[in-house]
């Protein structure tokens, strides 16, 4: 192979060039193997026997100067081999040279990144809605299924199904390895931006940060976004996902007190939020603004900056949060919108107003399961003096809840709604 | 479909428990199930006394033994179960989180048959012909 840098690396060493070099590199290196064949269980299968070539090979000859290149390089291989294996009697000619195209100048060029082209496969429209997000995490980022799977909240068996059911469909199908036209790049990037976002909601839902695998896939979202808006740098919807994202990062740290136990956005410690990261997230939405067209992920982010300069300076800007919301609804249509909208409304024009706003999504049978609707419900309701509706709201949020922190916060919240209920006894059922 | 939401826990751990941890902990399973029952996906509960009150039944060689303790010495025991009606695996994995009890043992989810042999013809649970 090509010359080493570390003539005599130990194990280790050569593991952690490995690892490094999975992280950094393996979307760039399975677009490219399987940008023509449109076989992206193969380029996977090739690409790892490829690293398990690496662990061999590089504590005994010193890692490679070039360790994408030889990576490649090994992987075309095996990938030819394992088609030779599998077109054992026919001539599987058109693939084995498509295969074996480019196989010199892998190791020694430039490898052309095409991560997005990757993206925008495995956010195909053909691809069912709730695998793009997986898929992008194990085809670009090269994660596994299981830990894919207790991200999602999903069985192993059953994500391990469906990422090979996605994988198949990307070849059968012959779902394109390019970017779209102008006309159609703007809706297909919206579902690329839905998918990285989805992966980002799963990791960020995992606020005490117990669950490494989740904890990371906020920040692998992030990566993702970035890998987008630094290929797409004029889109205000990708630039305005990553403001929202890292709005959401920064204030991570300060979700939880020294006790472990939850803490809402009004009452956290504005000194422990991300400096850096809300000075980039402003920076990126008013790059996104000045590209003059508005859209969901910057009208959240928005509603993110909103939040910031209330807790910075103090000022009440709640009627300002219920209007952004208002126009987020007006886009998305979503009851989870709504929910806040009415939170919002019910902070700026008294709790009465928020639960009317709040009784439109109450038809919505998607919300009867859903922990905020029930804690936005209980919170009103003993706002408004209604205690033993509160309460009853406040039994539902806690047993629909996961995380104990937050599950711990809602019994106290419940249990503060119960005292003032039995200390005015006579306002209970104002309603 | 009907799944069970086995709740296996280290039955040990409770005793030691403050009475404010207690209510905290009984306090949460039931909001667990008042959410389930008002979604209208329980079916049924059931709560375990402590495997130390367990009998063990077989016959072996034709003589009948009668032993004390549970079947499975385990660090986790059957400490409970939930059996509810959702439409898929997705769903009851969704509830088995929410599950208090997957904070401090296990929660496995199993697919039950429809029906029993008292309602079903004998015939669907034979192996296929």
């Amino acid at each position: 192979m090509s010359e080493s840098i570390h003539p005599a690396g130990n194990e280790a060493q050569a593991r952690e060039t490995v690892e490094s070099v999975a992280r950094r590199s393996y979307g760039k290196l399975v677009a490219f193997l399987a940008a023509r064949t449109h076989d992206v269980a193969a380029a996977e299968d090739a690409l790892s026997e490829a690293f398990a070539s690496a662990l061999a090979d590089w504590p005994a000859h010193g890692c490679p100067e070039n360790p994408e290149g030889w990576l490649l390089t090994v992987a075309r291989r095996k990938g030819i081999d394992a088609m030779r294996r599998k077109h054992r009697d026919e001539l599987a000619g058109a693939d084995l040279q498509l295969m074996a195209e480019g196989l010199e100048a892998a190791a020694s060029a430039q490898i052309p990144d095409q991560r997005l082209a990757l993206l925008f496969a495995c956010a195909h429209p053909a691809i069912e809605e709730g695998t793009r997000a997986p898929l992008m995490l194990q085809v670009v980022l090269g994660l596994d299924a299981a830990a894919i799977a207790s991200a999602f909240l999903v069985s192993p068996a059953t994500m391990g199904q469906r990422l090979v059911r996605a994988k198949n469909k990307i070849r059968q199908a012959g779902i394109p390895f390019h970017l779209p036209g102008r006309e159609e790049l703007r809706v297909r990037l919206d579902t690329v931006l839905a998918a990285i976002y989805a992966a980002f909601s799963e990791g960020w839902s995992d606020g005490a940060g117990t669950d490494a695998a989740k904890r990371d896939l906020a920040q692998e979202a992030i990566f993702l976004c970035r890998v987008v808006t630094e290929l797409l740098p004029e889109d205000p919807e990708a630039l305005g996902l990553l403001a929202l994202m890292l709005h959401a990062e920064a204030r991570s740290g300060a979700r939880r007190n020294a006790q472990g136990g939850y803490v809402p956005l009004d009452e956290q410690d504005v000194a422990r939020w991300d400096a850096r990261m809300i000075r980039e997230a402003e920076e990126l939405l008013l790059r996104a603004s000045a590209l003059e067209r508005i859209g969901r992920f910057q009208l959240e982010a928005a509603l993110q900056s909103a939040h910031v300069f209330r807790r910075t300076t103090g000022r009440n800007n709640w009627e300002d949060v219920a209007r952004l919301y208002e126009s987020l609804f007006a886009i998305s249509g979503s009851p989870v919108v709504a929910i806040n909208r009415a939170v919002a409304i019910g902070a700026s024009r008294g709790a009465t107003a928020g639960l009317q706003a709040l009784e439109q999504v109450a038809a919505d049978v998607r919300v009867k399961q859903y922990q905020p609707y029930w804690a936005a419900r209980a919170d009103l309701l003993a706002k408004a003096g209604a205690g033993k509706e509160a309460l009853e709201a406040y039994e539902m949020a806690i047993g629909l809840e996961r995380d104990p922190a937050v599950r711990r916060f809602l019994q106290d919240r419940r249990e503060a709604a119960k005292q003032a209920s039995q200390r005015c006894p006579a306002e209970n059922g104002k309603l | 479909m009907k799944y069970v939401l086995l709740d296996y826990v280290n039955e040990s751990g409770w005793p030691q428990l403050t009475r404010e941890e207690q209510a905290h902990w009984l306090g949460a399973y039931r909001a667990y199930m008042e959410a389930m029952s008002k979604a209208g996906v329980l079916q049924s509960s059931g709560g375990l006394q402590q495997t130390a009150t367990a009998t063990t039944v077989r016959i072996r060689n034709e003589k009948t033994q009668v032993l004390d303790g549970p079947y499975a010495d385990a660090k986790e025991q059957l400490g409970g179960f939930h059996i509810i009606e959702v439409t898929d695996l997705d769903a009851a994995i969704s509830w088995a989180a929410r599950s208090p009890t997957a904070l401090h043992g296990i929660v496995e989810v199993r697919p039950m048959h429809e029906g029993t042999l008292l309602t079903e013809d004998i015939s669907k649970y034979l192996k296929p012909e």
